[in-house]
């Protein structure tokens, strides 16, 4: 079996006094897709930023094709082919949708200090990107970005991350704002992406998209990793209740299901 | 080019405040506008104001505020009078000491802004409290005196100190030089876009990869730098330098470039727009003299001017973000 495109092994963070991770020890292969499953708080973003440059660990490794390396900042991981959508942010409102595409990354005519950001390229890109993602309604690349609705927002930080991620792509809830049909096409494209060989790392709080397309699933609960396992070890019901931190969630779901289905559909009133 | 890329242009709506000005004025004051517009006043007030305002304005565009040009301006006169004027050492040493200076206090000010999460606006005005004591306790301890005089030699004194015809001062071509530069920079260069995206959203412009922290470094020392030129000018201008004065410079600055479209939370403004809106605040403030009106009104005037003009930007930028959401009428 080839080495791991990234892996951690005994990665602590803490910002100050306040431990966010623990121990974290886990790998991300080519061709596969990796779930980060848990809780509100329990440090998925912060463990996906230490993939990213945001952070860098308190002690432990971050290993590459088997080497130990380190991601000092952002460009660093980027450089290495290591793409993020973060949970928020990642598009610049009131820059153009060209602009906002190609930050950090802008295509340049000219040499030296003589570069000139290339418009046309930047723009035709951007929005054929953004086009091949479904949001067909943008022909304009030099519309603003906050004149996009949410998930028209989203969709263009997730197709930025897919142009630039050469080896591993990181989304970071990416479906949380987008509407059934692009929230599927973020599927479609994660498998996509899959299959080009990528790995990919995706941070999901619906278990049906997790379940969609995981391959590999890790559970973080107060900042450890309390399972980690593989398609079709666990139920849909185990997975739910690794979720919401080990509570027994499921069994609660159940009980509300059963609660509409015997009053015509309403849900329960609210406990006091 | 249509309608909605020009609504989205940040320079339109100081435009229109620039041509209400000057309506203002010619219909209301009477002013003959050929004269007016031909005018020494309002162009040097401008140009010195200017190389000010441009680095100001992409510190602004950048999402930051620097104050403490206030104090840099009569630091640079002081510092090149000094070195040159009171110890007679060759201009050359009097002109790059006080450029230097500008860079310290603008690395002070960048790393200061870079380490802490205090707002720019507060660091500054720390900077700009301390630069003047320096320059105050120096200038009194090395010279004995607030003011100090200086005799330029003539390449200094034209390169930087000409009064062209008599009247126009040459820090206009400086002005205009520096603007054609700057222009580049934002509009031109992959930088600018660093700019923007920095101002946008400062964490995502880092975790995009942008060097965010010496980009806002690079700012704030080309800021200060900036405001010791425009007090070096003066210095070689007028052969002397006194530590007061300047104060005016931090808002005239902010104001020039606030009428020019830049968004005080920063993300959004142009370079026409900047220079636009210096040209506006130059002509209300020197064009009153043209008129009939008392010239006591002016500050009123540059008041409504500011008021409408950000009034105007506001609604410009609301237009914009809309712009193309509807398709009407043909290609972008
Ligand atoms: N920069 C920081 N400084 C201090 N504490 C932090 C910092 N970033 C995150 N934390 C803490 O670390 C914990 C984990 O945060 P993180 O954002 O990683 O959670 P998450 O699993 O992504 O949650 P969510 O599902 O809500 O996005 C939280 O308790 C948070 O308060
Ligand atoms: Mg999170």
């Amino acid at each position: 079996m080839t080495a791991p495109i990234l892996e951690l092994r005994g990665v602590n963070k803490s910002f100050g006094p306040i431990d966010v991770l623990f121990d974290i020890s886990l790998t991300v292969r080519a061709g596969e897709v990796l779930c980060l499953l848990g809780d509100n708080g329990a440090g998925k973003s912060t463990l996906i930023k230490i993939l990213s440059g945001v952070y860098q660990p308190t002690s432990g490794q971050i290993l590459m094709d088997g080497q130990p390396t380190s991601f000092p900042n952002p460009r660093a991981a980027s450089d290495k082919g290591i793409a993020t959508v973060h949970q928020f942010g990642g598009t610049f409102p009131l820059m153009s949708i060209g602009r906002s595409f190609f930050v950090g990354v802008e295509p340049a005519r000219g040499w030296g200090p003589f570069k000139r950001y290339d418009r046309k390229t930047a723009n035709a890109v951007a929005v054929k990107a953004v086009r091949d993602f479904g949001i067909t309604r943008i022909d304009d690349g030099d519309r603003l970005v906050g004149g996009l609705s949410g998930g028209e927002r989203q969709s263009l930080a997730i197709a930025r991350a897919v142009h630039f991620g050469a080896r591993v792509l990181i989304l970071d809830e990416p479906t949380a704002a987008l509407g059934v049909k692009q929230a599927t096409h973020v599927l479609r494209i994660v498998n996509e992406a899959k299959r080009r060989g990528l790995a990919v790392v995706f941070i999901t709080h619906q278990v049906m998209h997790a379940m969609a397309v995981g391959d590999h699933f890790a559970v973080l609960i107060r900042g450890a990793v309390a399972a980690d396992f593989k398609k079709g070890e666990k139920t849909r019901e185990e997975i739910t209740d690794l979720m919401a931190g080990g509570a027994s969630m499921s069994s609660l779901e159940a009980e509300i299901e059963g609660y509409m289905a015997s009053h015509g559909g309403h849900p329960p009133p609210p406990a006091h | 080019m249509n309608l909605s890329a020009l609504i989205r242009r940040p320079e339109t709506g100081s435009l229109i405040s620039l041509i209400a000005v000057i309506l203002f004025y010619v219909v209301f004051g009477g002013v003959d506008l050929v004269k007016l517009m031909g005018a020494a006043s309002w162009l040097n007030l401008a140009a010195n104001l200017g190389i000010v305002a441009l680095p100001l304005g992409l510190l602004m565009i950048a999402g930051e505020i620097d104050i403490s040009i206030g104090a840099m301006i009569p630091a640079g006169s002081m510092t090149v009078a000094i070195l040159s004027g009171h110890y007679g050492l060759p201009i050359e040493i009097g002109i790059l000491g006080a450029l230097a200076l500008g860079l310290c206090v603008g690395l002070v000010n960048g790393v200061i802004a870079t380490r802490t999460t205090v707002p720019t606006l507060i660091i500054t005005l720390g900077t700009l409290m301390a630069v003047q004591g320096i320059i105050l306790s120096s200038a009194m301890l090395l010279t004995g005196n607030a003011s100090v005089s200086i005799t330029p030699p003539d390449w200094a004194k034209t390169a930087l100190g000409l009064m062209i015809a008599g009247k126009y001062q040459v820090v206009i071509w400086w002005w205009l030089g520096l603007a054609a530069i700057f222009f580049w920079v934002l509009h031109v260069s992959p930088v600018g876009n660093w700019i923007y995206a920095m101002g946008g959203d400062q964490t995502s412009a880092r975790n995009a990869g942008i060097p965010t922290n010496r980009l806002k470094i690079a700012l704030f020392m080309l800021s200060s730098t900036a405001a010791a030129f425009v007090g070096i000018c003066g210095a070689i201008q007028f052969n002397s330098a006194q530590v007061s004065g300047g104060m005016g410079y931090i808002f005239n600055a902010v104001c020039s470039v606030v009428v020019g479209g830049v968004l005080l939370t920063g993300g959004f403004g142009s370079i026409p727009g900047i220079f636009l809106g210096t040209i506006t605040f130059a002509i209300v403030s020197q064009g009153i003299y043209f008129t009939q009106i008392d010239r006591n009104w002016a500050n009123l005037i540059i008041g409504i001017t500011l008021l409408l003009a950000v009034a105007m930007n506001e609604y410009f930028r609301k237009l914009a973000l809309s712009a193309g959401t509807r398709k009407k009428g043909g290609k972008a």
